[in-house]
């Protein structure tokens, strides 16, 4: 079976572009560029080479052995968060940034919802000179200040942005609207696996050095491939990037969507396990959306996770179920950053602590069903530093603790 | 009368014809069909009715803010039908521009007959009085469940050329339209600018070269100065941000509101006149 879009985008019955007429010329041009890039053994021993020196990777493979001992089935941690920048993302927008100095042009505009994609932007164009417009909903510039100055740091211009719902899917329209007046010379670095064709393929390809590396790992080091594998899922670039290597093996894929206050407080983010079809920012995909079609604005506690939408070939592999996509809650997801941080000393940002939520409930049928031999590998997509006030609200920490009157 | 009738008979008068937009539900669901029965007095020769979207990545903040306010009341998707039913019976032709998804999705809670959104959609537009769609962020090469239920249902699809679009693609853009060929001024989102577009003269140009179908220039265009320079090469002009804006500014008092579209709407009629 073929996971590979068709030429014009289409993951089975999901994915193509659905755009304005004023930035197809653009998508047309990218595509050719990225194709043409793929294809160019310079362009790609450039990319590994930028990866290797200066993003560090391949990130590390790492046996959690505390953590596998106290849940009973061997859990491997594919270390992205020990990437530069701290997290997958700075996979993509080098391959992006690389691109956009291939095709000429001199700036590049991104969306952000955290502040991850937008600070993995404005560390790439620093690195390559690129002039870098970074739109964030004006919610999260108030929730993300820090990664605001990061950004500002790295020579960046962060427009908070206030139209509709001030989030994530509001800055992806106002970069849009951008673009539209911008295509000469700007580039869309996209954050996710998302959006109108070529995105979904092309982002996927430059994040899939997670899955080539953990797949090549888990051979080397452990010799046999893991029984079952797990991401967090938003738009799904960490995740596609992590299941593309494996999807012809015989391992079972986790795909783990924001579950928020729980579905049937309908504040969530489950838009695979919720949504509907739909088409949102280019793409036929699953979408959160009332019954006129309007899209509902999602809720979690991970802004990188936050996201009515999502890539489409994961909703393509729904829907033919060569992957389980499972809504993780608020809470599962805080009880597994504090397990993680308390046994193995590595705190994940709240995006990946619901992949390894997920994978703690996984590892529970694989126990059963194999026994300790099993093994379950975990995307830790980001480092939680950025979570640390989302922490500090959540377990009310910071108090006077030592204070035992 | 439809599109096609009203463009020729504007030619027949030696002008240009005048295109006005505004959102449905805006200033409220009453206040809209108010303002565009306005529109229609005034001089516009064809009426599109603006179907509020959550995400409307080619609008600018005019038409934004109006579309949430439109949201924020709670209009749906029946409510812009009916508004097109009621400024429909004034005669004029009436499209709906939309973005995609809320056509795709429409009656998929009810379910009817297991038919596409798209085609009940269709269905129901046609049955209200719309003459058809105008549909910024679908191309005909991905609008094909939209062409095949137009065509079923014999309503105009009105498709965008841009600057940036190879002949190639303006080729195959016009022979999907049917009613009209809508190209866009500028690189960029509706609202109203200071000066028109050079852009906009050339495009046409490629655009008529390939289609008889008329030519209408939208994006930009704010009085009647702007009106008669774009009437002297386009067969259409179309107004949206700047009619918009007259509602907007007006606030509450609606009757200074619609006064105000109303000289503005006369201002631009009597600009397509001038080109």
């Amino acid at each position: 079976m073929s996971f590979e879009a068709d030429e014009r985008g289409f993951f089975g019955n999901f994915g193509g572009r659905f755009m304005p007429e004023a930035l197809v010329a653009a998508l047309d041009e990218l595509t050719v560029a990225w194709q043409d890039a793929m294809a160019d053994a310079q362009f790609t021993s450039d990319f590994e080479a930028i990866l290797r020196d200066y993003a560090n990777t391949p990130s590390p493979l790492y046996h959690a052995e505390r953590l596998s001992e106290k849940v009973g089935v061997r859990v491997l941690l594919k270390r992205e968060d020990l990437n530069h920048t701290g997290a997958h993302k700075i996979r993509n927008v080098l391959g992006q940034a690389m691109l956009t100095k291939r095709m000429g042009k001199t700036r590049v505009i991104a969306e952000t919802g955290a502040g991850q994609h937008g600070v993995a932007s404005a560390t790439a164009a620093a690195y390559f000179g690129l002039d870098c417009t970074v739109y964030m909903g004006a919610v999260d510039t108030r929730r993300q200040a820090l990664n605001v100055a990061r950004m500002q740091l790295l020579g960046a211009k962060v427009i908070p942005v206030d139209s509709g719902s001030a989030t994530l899917k509001d800055a992806i329209n106002e970069a849009l609207r951008d673009w539209v007046a911008s295509v000469d010379n700007t580039a869309y670095l996209f954050g996710t696996a998302a959006g109108p064709h070529p995105f979904p393929s092309m982002v996927r390809d430059f994040c899939r050095g997670i899955g080539d590396e953990a797949r090549r790992q888990s051979l080397d080091q452990f010799g046999a491939l893991p029984d079952a594998i797990a991401a967090c899922v938003g738009g799904g670039s960490n995740a596609i990037g992590l299941f593309t290597a494996f999807l012809d093996d015989d391992v079972k894929i986790y795909g783990f969507e924001a579950g928020g206050e729980g579905i049937e407080t309908g504040r969530h983010a489950a838009t695979i396990g919720a949504g509907d079809s739909g088409v949102l920012h280019g793409a036929r995909t699953y979408v959160l959306q009332d019954d006129d079609g309007q899209t509902i604005e999602s809720h979690s506690i991970s802004a990188g996770l936050d996201y009515p939408g999502v890539g489409p070939q994961h909703s393509h592999l729904a829907e033919v179920g060569r992957a389980s996509y499972l809504p993780v809650t608020d809470a599962e997801a805080m009880d597994a950053l504090a397990l993680l941080s308390r046994t193995e000393g590595i705190i994940p940002a709240v995006e990946s602590a619901h992949a390894l939520a997920g994978a703690l409930r996984v590892a529970e049928e694989l126990k059963a069903e194999k026994g300790p031999t099993a093994t379950i590998l975990v995307n830790l997509s980001g480092r939680g530093d950025k979570d640390m006030e989302t922490a500090v609200e959540w377990f009310q920490l910071g108090a006077d603790e030592g204070d035992d009157k | 009368m439809s599109v096609a009738s009203a463009f020729e008979k504007a030619r027949g008068e030696g002008r240009s014809a005048l295109v006005g937009y505004l959102p449905a539900g805006f200033p409220d669901v009453d206040g809209s069909i108010d303002a565009l029965k306005v529109m229609v007095d005034a001089g516009c020769d064809v009426i599109e009715v603006g179907f509020p979207y959550t995400d409307p990545v080619m609008d600018g903040p005019t038409v934004q803010a109006a579309a949430q306010q439109a949201l924020e009341q709670g209009v749906r998707t029946t409510d812009v039908l009916r508004v097109v039913e009621a400024v429909a019976a004034t005669g004029a032709p009436t499209l709906v521009m939309t973005y995609w998804n809320p056509v795709e999705h429409y009656g998929r809670a009810s379910g009817r007959n297991g038919r596409s959104g798209v085609d009940r959609f269709a269905a129901d537009l046609a049955s209200a009085g719309g003459a058809g769609l105008i549909t910024p962020d679908i191309t005909p090469d991905f609008g094909q469940e939209w062409i095949a239920a137009a065509d079923a249902h014999d309503l105009d699809k009105v498709f965008l050329v841009s600057p940036s679009s190879t002949d190639e693609r303006i080729a195959m853009t016009t022979a999907a339209c049917r009613g009209f060929v809508y190209a866009t001024a500028v690189m960029g989102v509706t609202g109203a600018r200071a000066s028109t577009s050079d852009l906009a003269g050339p495009l046409v140009a490629r655009t008529k070269a390939t289609t008889d179908l008329p030519v209408g220039v939208g994006l930009g265009v704010s009085n009647g100065d702007q009106a008669a320079e774009i009437a002297a090469y386009a067969d259409g002009v179309i107004v949206g941000s700047a009619l918009v804006r007259t509602l907007l500014d007006a606030g509450s008092d609606r009757a200074a509101g619609l006064a105000a579209l109303r000289a503005l709407t006369e201002d631009l009629a009597d600009g397509v006149r001038r080109g």
